[in-house]
């Protein structure tokens, strides 16, 4: 079993334990549920094996929610621990333990809270803003579901056998070498990430492809929503992006596998190269985070103050802008290697450009909010709290890229602060503002408002609480990554910050709190009419939730923001007009199995070469391989809707949402 | 919310559209499309392992340099398979294009056979290499000479199992319309791999070989 034996499982260590105890006990509270109940065959046949794009969305943001949970825990683990770990106390939490506890937070909250969140939310929304009935590839969108699904999974059985990385979120050489990071830590986190790498590059190409090739009708380029703009801008660079980070994790593997030298110490490897490709992805893919955010504000701050964007154009200008120069200040994250004063001159200004179409941005929403009737539902909280912070975060962004500014503050808990206060405040935000806003579209029934007002208010001092006071800790010499620390001045700022934590801790507890209420009232929060914000775009068109098809017939755009031109001149003609709609029979993708049977032999194959169990690999990599030769042979039969059927149910939405 | 769809579906008629608003494109288009782009995201990641070796080229660590190892003979033989087998990939699919199966068949064996000779000369290459304790963790720019060629290596094996069970679909299948996307692919695909190549021969042993 190469290198997997007994002690690969943490008896000794209670807390790992019982953190995976609970883990386990919880997994196998649902499969007992699931299979008591008998669900197993609904399951498989609506969820696990199917295409549409709507349910691979749903459960995209359903594992994101759930690692939510996982990586905050870890992050009031470390909060708890520097709260107390001051002066000559050692916490509770030994080094090592501590140092696996930071590299899970940032590995778990970037590729599978942060990623699958959003890449859930475009899945879910774009297609239904196109207008058309599914992406470009339905099998292979499922493929990347359950590609990234196996990247987690892997994440988290390393918490019950044996460990994860200690190395950070990044694992830089030579720390990440097999010379100073002999344990499997290393290879959790490389192959982890390595599959789920995989997933996103599928999901990116896929994407790419349904909005540049998949549109209604009459839906050019300049009608298309402000996040499908986004969500092609950060598509784009998961394209451009992944495949380095592909590379990059691939040479590392070959380093600790087969002993070669890319980024050693001896036989001329060097680390800084290392440093150099992973930010030639890892700074795009802050891109990729936040421009869909920015999407969701667009479409959020449009809804719900009745008025269209302001500057449709200049945000798709400055959305594309950001798309190109998040490729060219990637070294403003190591400007202390030393690359010289003009390098990093170039890079601090390029940086610092980035600013101007971000700042477009910020005007276009306020412009936007100015002068409309506001209505203060959920999103627009989250929408306006990320206005306030962002700007905060990005300003002290900009100080940082000042080269001079950097020596000082780098690898500082200033650092921490800053990237905290714009991928909480601008990601976070963003993703929970599109939570409350695309929930009624996905189940039919909205949120409860009131919880969710909860939920924002306490995310929202919750982070001014735990991370204003890093700013400070940062420019009084704190750095990252600590266990413990010897100037008792920090301890106080260090215990309002873990109140902080407690604070979004509630906010959180809010969230699920939410869902739950919610399902149960849901009766008397249904949406019939499908049109529960007064939107503007296509996605609320169609019934809540949609049918598979979206659509009964496609729609056609004439303009910008569609269904309100549709809603405007319905208002002008009185009722909406008896227009003949020609029905077509239609063709929809049948289910698949390939994205589940290949996942779970890529986890088999990521098992094995962590552990170096040779045969095992064989195995996992041979099946997996198979399974997509099988259903490759295989034609795929798609089903057919009629035209008479597809009348009726639409007849049937008209009538519930009492249009005709 | 029903009047969305225009009458003008009914008649018929096809509206004149502004770019890129003339509805979803076929098929066909979509996944030739959807596969450049991936050939593209392919793309990038070999211009990282290029980027890669361009920096450690010179890290011989006291060990053979390209001048000691490279023989040029033998990649000009393979490079002068891998472009033919890229003209017979060409013709192949020209006959399937005209529905002539036989010279389909016989082209894309000789695809095969071309690409197989190709993998051969370059596992030659690196088995001589290796025998003469140039392997790949012999120093950096060796890791990066074996991780860069292996890589399209691997892609010309990824492509002949590929190849062959494309033909097989086309022997079980007929040209049907799915089989017939499909091969337009994979044609795709082949020709990328002597785009990297012409790349690959340029700068990593046209250069190194001085």
């Amino acid at each position: 079993m190469g290198k997997l034996t007994w002690s690969a499982i943490p008896f000794d260590r209670p807390i790992p334990m019982a953190a995976s105890l609970l883990i386990a006990i919880g997994v196998m509270t649902v499969l007992a549920l699931v299979t008591w109940k008998g669900w197993w065959p609904y399951l498989w046949r609506e969820w696990l094996t199917s295409v549409d794009h709507k349910r691979i969305g749903v459960m995209y943001v359903l594992l994101a929610l759930v690692l939510l949970l996982r990586g905050f825990i870890d992050a009031i683990m470390m909060r708890s621990q520097l709260a107390i770990a001051a002066g000559g106390a050692p916490g509770y939490l030994p080094p090592e333990h501590y140092d696996q506890i930071f590299s899970t937070h940032g590995t778990i909250m970037i590729f599978f809270m942060a990623m699958p969140f959003m890449v859930g939310l475009m899945n879910f929304v774009v297609p239904l803003q196109l207008g058309v009935r599914d992406v470009a590839f339905p099998v292979l969108n499922a493929v990347s579901f359950w590609l990234t699904a196996s990247g987690a999974l892997l994440v988290n059985i390393s918490l019950a056998v044996g460990e994860f990385a200690r190395t950070g979120w990044l694992a830089y050489p030579p720390l990440s070498e097999l010379q100073f990071s002999p344990g499997v830590g290393v290879d959790y986190y490389l192959w982890a990430l390595q599959i789920s790498g995989v997933g996103s590059l599928l999901s990116g190409i896929n994407l790419v492809t349904t909005i540049l090739k998949l549109r209604a009708p009459g839906m050019t380029y300049m009608r298309m929503p402000v996040f499908c703009w986004t969500a092609l801008a950060s598509n784009l660079l998961i394209v451009a992006a992944f495949p380095i980070l592909t590379a990059t994790f691939g040479m590392l593997l070959l380093d600790r596998y087969v002993g070669m030298h890319f980024f050693t110490n001896d036989g001329g490897g060097n680390a800084m190269l290392y440093f150099n490709l992973i930010w030639a992805w890892g700074h795009p893919e802050v891109y990729i985070l936040i421009l869909p955010a920015f999407g969701i504000f667009s479409e959020v701050i449009a809804t719900f103050s009745g008025k269209p964007l302001f500057g449709y154009r200049s945000m798709v200008v400055a959305t594309m802008a950001i798309c190109i120069l998040s490729f060219m200040v990637w070294l403003h994250h190591f400007f202390t290697m030393g690359a010289g004063a003009n390098v990093n001159a170039f890079f601090g200004i390029a940086t610092m450009i980035i600013a101007v179409p971000t700042g477009v941005k910020i005007f276009n929403w306020l412009f936007t909010l100015y002068g409309g009737r506001i209505r203060f539902e959920v999103p627009v909280l989250w929408a306006i709290g990320f206005m306030v912070t962002f700007v905060i975060g990005g300003l002290t962004g900009v100080l940082m890229a000042v080269p001079p500014a950097d020596f000082v503050l780098h690898n500082s808990v200033f650092l921490v602060a800053h990237f905290h206060n714009v991928i909480i405040g601008g990601v976070l935000f963003g993703a929970m503002a599109g939570y409350n806003y695309w929930f009624p579209k996905a189940f039919g029934f909205t949120l409860d408002k009131r919880l969710g007002a909860i939920s924002f208010w306490c995310w929202l001092i919750g982070f001014y609480l735990a991370f204003m006071p890093l700013y400070a800790l940062g420019l009084m010499g704190m750095t990252r990554r600590v266990q413990h620390y010897a100037d008792t001045s920090w301890q106080p700022y260090l215990i309002v910050a873990e109140a902080g934590a407690v604070v979004i801790l509630c906010g959180i507890l809010a969230t699920v709190l939410q869902l739950v209420v919610s399902i149960r009232t849901r009766d008397a929060r249904r949406d019939l009419t499908g049109d529960p914000w007064h939107g503007r775009t296509l996605e609320w068109s169609t019934a809540s939730p949609p049918p598979h098809y979206n659509f009964a017939v496609l729609p056609r755009v004439d303009s910008l923001d569609a269904l309100w031109a549709l809603k405007q001149r319905a208002t002008r003609t009185a009722g909406p007009p008896a227009a003949r709609v020609h029905y077509e029979t239609i063709d929809m993708p049948s289910n698949s199995a390939n994205g589940f049977i290949t996942a779970f032999f890529a986890v088999i194959l990521g098992f094995a070469m962590i552990w170096h169990i040779w045969w095992m690999a064989i195995v996992g990599l041979v099946c997996a391989v198979l399974t997509l030769m099988a259903f490759g042979w295989i034609e795929r039969v798609d089903h057919e809707i009629s035209a008479a059927e597809l009348e009726a149910a639409d007849i049937a939405r008209v009538r519930k949402a009492g249009l005709a | 919310m029903t009047s969305l769809a225009a009458p003008a579906d009914a008649a018929g008629v096809p509206q004149p559209m502004e770019a890129g608003g003339g509805g979803p494109a076929p098929v066909r288009i979509v996944v030739s499309y959807g596969f450049w782009i991936f050939l593209l995201s392919d793309i990038i990641m070999f211009s990282a392992l290029f980027a890669t070796y361009a920096v450690l080229s010179g890290r011989i660590n006291g060990g053979p340099s390209g001048h000691d190892l490279f023989d040029l003979r033998s990649v000009a033989i393979e490079t002068m398979c891998l472009l033919l087998s890229s003209y017979t990939c060409g013709l192949g699919a020209v006959f399937m294009e005209r529905r002539r199966l036989r010279g389909f068949y016989w082209f894309f064996a000789l695809t095969f056979l071309l690409g197989g000779i190709f993998l051969g000369l370059e596992l030659r290459e690196f088995a001589s290499m290796v025998a003469r304790g140039a392997g790949p963790s012999r120093s950096a720019f060796l890791s990066a000479f074996f991780s860069l060629v292996g890589l399209h290596g691997a892609h010309v094996t990824v492509g002949l199992v590929w190849l062959a069970f494309m033909v097989a679909q086309v022997a079980a299948r007929g040209p049907r319309d799915f089989v017939l996307r499909r091969l337009r692919c994979f044609s795709l695909f082949w020709h990328a791999l002597d785009i990297i190549w012409v790349a690959l021969m340029s700068l990593v042993y046209l250069m190194g070989a001085r």
